[in-house]
Order: structure tokens, then sequence, then C-alpha cells
């Protein structure tokens, strides 16, 4: 069996575990393994009429009090105790946040692998690869897992929400949770935003980015001025923030906002993962870095090399002829 | 309270990455070693709780690897003021998160630390999953990319980052093992005199037996493939600066 856990994201049903679906419906046609879903804690009866339509063998429902919000504690145990009585081939998840959270916990109490943040699958006869990004996606891996069970999570667009079987499941059943409240040692608060203020990039048509490339605080008027002469908003990547020259909702990225502009200018950007989550779905990339071999210009359809301090202060002066 | 922190090192971002001839690993000869980043943070978050606590708090910085790339990132955690240091020495190039975890928690489990702080994930393997498994491993509770924390009634309380803005605050009992998001603090440069104090502390030198059961491994190390067709633009300043306005003005008609 192939089992797909269900991601609640405040009321619906997140968007990387549709993909994890997706996954689970190739990977199931491939194999010939049936097909399991799993709605687990929290809005987990929501997220089952949400699935409703998804193509799958069986939909199962896993609910109790203790899990109605998420802890790693209690989703580590009760998938834990899923895991155990079904005994499937492969669970998947997307790799959220949250799954970075508990799914490592149920790696360790039932002593399988857990493979991260895939991008890939391909198939050796009938057995999966998984390719991965490794040293900050300047290489990739393919990794080889052997365990009767085995646990996934797929970088978000690995696989797409387009790609959906639907036909709904064949059944549907609910799962026992036996859970008791000393098996929750953490205690969790509700989920908050930081103050609204700031830029919505998510709709930018133009968006002029700054890594760690700047080198310095004080270069970044260059990055400034070559915005506003294109009248781009500014954005940039995690460092850059960290460092506290830019404020965090300027961020792009895993950890920001995931962007979709007409042109995403970067600039001195290296291209880690996690910043290119959060703007692979622009129509164009545009790089400039002085490393030949950054992992920005794997996605980039204009790959600039060379010094930024040397090209931004002259591209800003033509723009602003 | 004890805190041990977990440091790795890594290739710098600025080294060549190349795969070597076993085809399953880089050339470590041509990269520079250096502390992965959110590491620092990590060590940097001990060692401001240390101070705030004011008591008989240790902080001990923790690296496996071999020594060549080790030696340097853990001199400089203690100069930079963990009282002492555990080095665990492996040759073998271990992939596998749970084999790591399974190596880190053999070696400490006798050390009953109350906190476990590591980055949230390594810039060379990414598996992200190492703090959480050695919590699960040695009975800990455990949180993820923490923010911000606080002590509070015998208790840690975390700010944990979730996606798109939104956090969490999560409070754990002890022992706990917590990763830390980079961008936490500011991670401090050690002083002169923390590099002369670092020769006098105490490093216990340990070994990791490996398992030998590694349940994935790498079968193969490759240059990412490019999806896309990428048009390069190199040369002097000048044409460079040409070639993106005509292609700003007249291919994609953004100004």
């Amino acid at each position: 069996m192939i089992l797909v856990v269900l991601e609640n994201q405040r009321g619906n049903i997140h968007a990387f575990s549709q993909e994890a679906v997706v996954a689970g419906q190739q990977l199931s046609d491939k194999l010939g393994l049936d097909l399991s879903i799993l709605c687990l804690g929290e809005n987990a009866s929501s997220l089952r009429d949400q699935a409703s339509d998804y193509k799958a063998n069986n939909l199962i429902l896993a609910q109790h009090d203790l899990i109605n919000a998420y802890s790693a504690d209690g989703y580590s145990k009760v998938l834990s105790n899923v895991i155990s009585e079904l005994s499937p081939k492969y669970v998947l998840m997307g790799h959220s946040y949250m799954v970075r959270d508990f799914l490592p916990r149920v790696s360790a109490k039932l002593d399988i692998p857990f493979v991260s943040d895939i991008i890939s699958v391909d198939y050796d006869n009938d057995s999966p690869i998984f390719s991965r990004q490794v040293f900050n996606a300047k290489l990739a891996t393919k990794v080889k897992a052997t365990s009767d069970t085995v646990l996934l999570s797929f970088q978000s667009a690995a696989f797409s929400s387009d790609d959906m079987q639907i036909g709904g499941s064949e059944s549907q059943s609910d799962f026992s949770v036996n859970l008791e409240a000393s098996d929750i040692k953490s205690e969790s608060e509700a989920e908050f935003q930081e103050s609204a203020s700031g830029v919505d990039l998510t709709t930018a048509e133009l968006i002029v980015s700054v890594g760690r490339g700047i080198e310095s605080q004080d270069n970044l008027p260059l990055v400034e001025s070559l915005a506003s002469a294109m009248n781009a908003e500014i954005a940039s990547s995690r460092p850059v923030v960290d460092m506290g020259w830019l404020p965090g909702y300027r961020q792009v990225g895993s950890s920001g906002q995931a962007v979709s502009p007409k042109l995403y200018l970067s600039v001195g950007i290296s291209g880690a993962i996690q910043h290119v989550v959060g703007m692979k779905g622009s129509k164009t990339i545009m790089a400039i870095n002085k490393d030949e071999d950054a992992p920005i210009f794997e996605i980039a359809d204009y790959a600039v090399i060379g010094d930024l301090m040397e090209i931004v202060p002259k591209l800003t002066e033509a723009l602003q002829k | 309270m004890k805190i041990a922190v977990l440091t790795k090192a890594i290739p710098s971002y600025e080294s060549s990455i190349r795969v070597d001839s076993s085809g399953s690993w880089i050339d470590e000869s041509v990269v520079n070693f250096v502390v992965n980043e959110s590491d620092s943070y990590a060590l940097e978050e001990a060692l401001q709780i240390k101070e705030q606590l004011n008591d008989d708090t240790e902080v001990v910085v923790v690296i496996m690897g071999n020594e060549n790339n080790t030696s340097k990132v853990l001199k400089d955690g203690l100069a930079k003021g963990a009282d002492r240091g555990i080095f665990i020495n492996n040759d073998n190039i271990d992939t596998d998160p749970l084999s790591i975890a399974k190596l880190f928690s053999e070696n400490l489990k006798e050390e009953s630390f109350d906190l476990i702080f590591s980055g949230l994930q390594s810039d060379d393997l990414g598996s992200g999953q190492t703090g959480v498994l050695i919590g699960e491993l040695l009975d800990m509770s455990t949180a993820t990319l923490g923010i911000e924390t606080k002590m509070e009634d015998g208790k840690i309380k975390v700010k944990r980052e979730l996606e798109s803005g939104w956090f969490q605050w999560v409070t754990l009992p002890f022992p706990a093992s917590i990763s830390i998001q980079s961008g936490i603090n500011e991670p401090r440069y050690p002083s002169l005199k923390g590099i002369m104090g670092a020769k006098r502390k105490d490093v216990k030198s340990l070994h990791a037996n490996s398992l030998g059961d590694n349940k994935q491994k790498f079968i193969e190390l490759f240059l990412p493939k490019t999806e896309k067709v990428t048009e390069k633009i190199e040369g002097d300043v000048d044409s460079v600066v040409a070639r993106m306005l005509d292609i700003l003005k007249n291919t994609l008609k953004v100004i």
C-alpha cells in the first residue's frame, strides 16, 4: 500500500499535500499498489470532504481530541500507529514546515528511513529512486532506500496538482486513535501572523531581488536605484533579511513570500533551494552572479555572469536615460 | 543546565563543489570547510541563554566528522564561548540521517543534556532531520525552526516559524531538542581573549562506530540538468549591459 497523509493549512488541504497525492497516484500506478489517503488530526473531517474527488482506494480518517491541534508529539505517535497497523510500503507527504517538525520522529520511532525534500522519482526496474538537491542545489543525488516502509516528502512543485486523477475513493474508513494526555508533552499556542504591514510581492509584475552578493548594507542603494529605475518592487533572499538589511516582508522563499512576476531579476543570489521554491514560478528569470556555477543559473532564462557592483550601476544609468 | 550545540563543518559558499572519482561524494581536497550557517545561530542562542541564566549553565559544542574538516569549526565554537567540546571522530561519509542521529545519540546519551540545539538543516546534505531524530532517540521533546526562545517556569518557550509569515509559540519541558532557524540573533565573533582561552578548554574525543545499517544511501551524485534554455550573457560590462537593456526593452517589453 501507498499512504499519502494530508496536511491542514488554515482550513484547506495544503498545496504540497495535493502534489503528494499526485505523487502517490503515480507511484501506485507504477508499482501496482493500492493508494490510501489519510486525513489526520487538525480539521480532518473537512479535509476528507475536500479530498472526496481524489482517485484512491481508501480514504481514512484519524481523529482524536488530543490532535485537533497539531503537535509533533501527537502527530508522530498517531502516524506511527497507523503505519504499524497498515504496513504501507511508502508514506508520502509534502515537504512542509510541519512535516520537517514531526516526520523525523516517526522515522526514529519505527526505525525506518525518511527521504526528505525529493524533487523527482525515477525507476530502476520496479524500484523507485529518489532525487534530492544537495550542497545548496549545486549538486543533486539519487537516493535508494531499503526498508519495509519508507517515508517520503516532496519539494513543492516536484509534482503538479494539475495532474490530479479524480474519480473519488472506492472506500472510506476510520482509524481508531489511541492517545493519552500524557503522550503530548508540549503545549502549542494558536498560529499567528506578525503585523500585516509590508508589501504584497505576490502581485508584483517586476521584482528586483537582492542576495548576499551585495556584501554590505552600504551597497543596497545600488539595487534600490535599479528597482526604482525599472519601477520594480525590491525583494531579497533570506541572508539579507537575517542581517537586518531589509525587512522580513521583502523576503522571497519558503519562509517568505512565493512570487510569480513577469520578470524576476535576481542580483547576487546563489539560488539555495529555500529561495528558489519561492520564485521558480516567475515567467522570466534573469540572474546576475559572478559565480558561473551558481545554482540560480539552472533555472534562469538569462544568466548574466559578472560583477553586480559594475553591472548594476551601469544598467541603472542606462535605464534612467 | 547543560546545553549541547550540534555544529557541522560544511563546504563554504565559495567552494567549488565537484563530484569525486567514486561518483558518490565530492572532491574534498578543493573545499574549504566552514561552520554550517544555522548552527552558528544555534550556538549564539545557547551562549545568550547561558549569559541570561548567569548560573553554572554549561554550553558544549559538539561536532562529528573527520579531524581535518572539523577542527577549525570546533575551535571557533570554543573561542566564541562554549565551555567545552565533544569531537566525534568519523572518517566515514554517512549520508543516512537516521544513522547519523544514532551515532550522535549513542555518544551523547550519558551526558544527559537538558537542551540540544542544532541548526535547522545542513547546507550540504540538507535533510533537516538530525535534531528531531536525536530528540526522539533520546526521549526528548522537540521543536523545529525556532526563531525566538524564552526560559519560563522550568520550561522553554520556542517561537516556531511556519510558512508564509506565520508563527506559533510552543512550550517544551526539558529535556528538549530544538532546531534553530538562521536570523534568530546576531552571532558573535570570537574575541582575542576567547581565541587564547579556547586552547585550554577541554575537548572530549569520541569515536563513531559505524553501524553499517544505512537505510538510505546515495547511489549517484551529479550536476543537475538545466531545465531551461539559458542564454549566457558575459564579457565586458558595456556589452553585458547593452544586451540586458535590449532584452528588457525589446524581448520582454517590461520597460
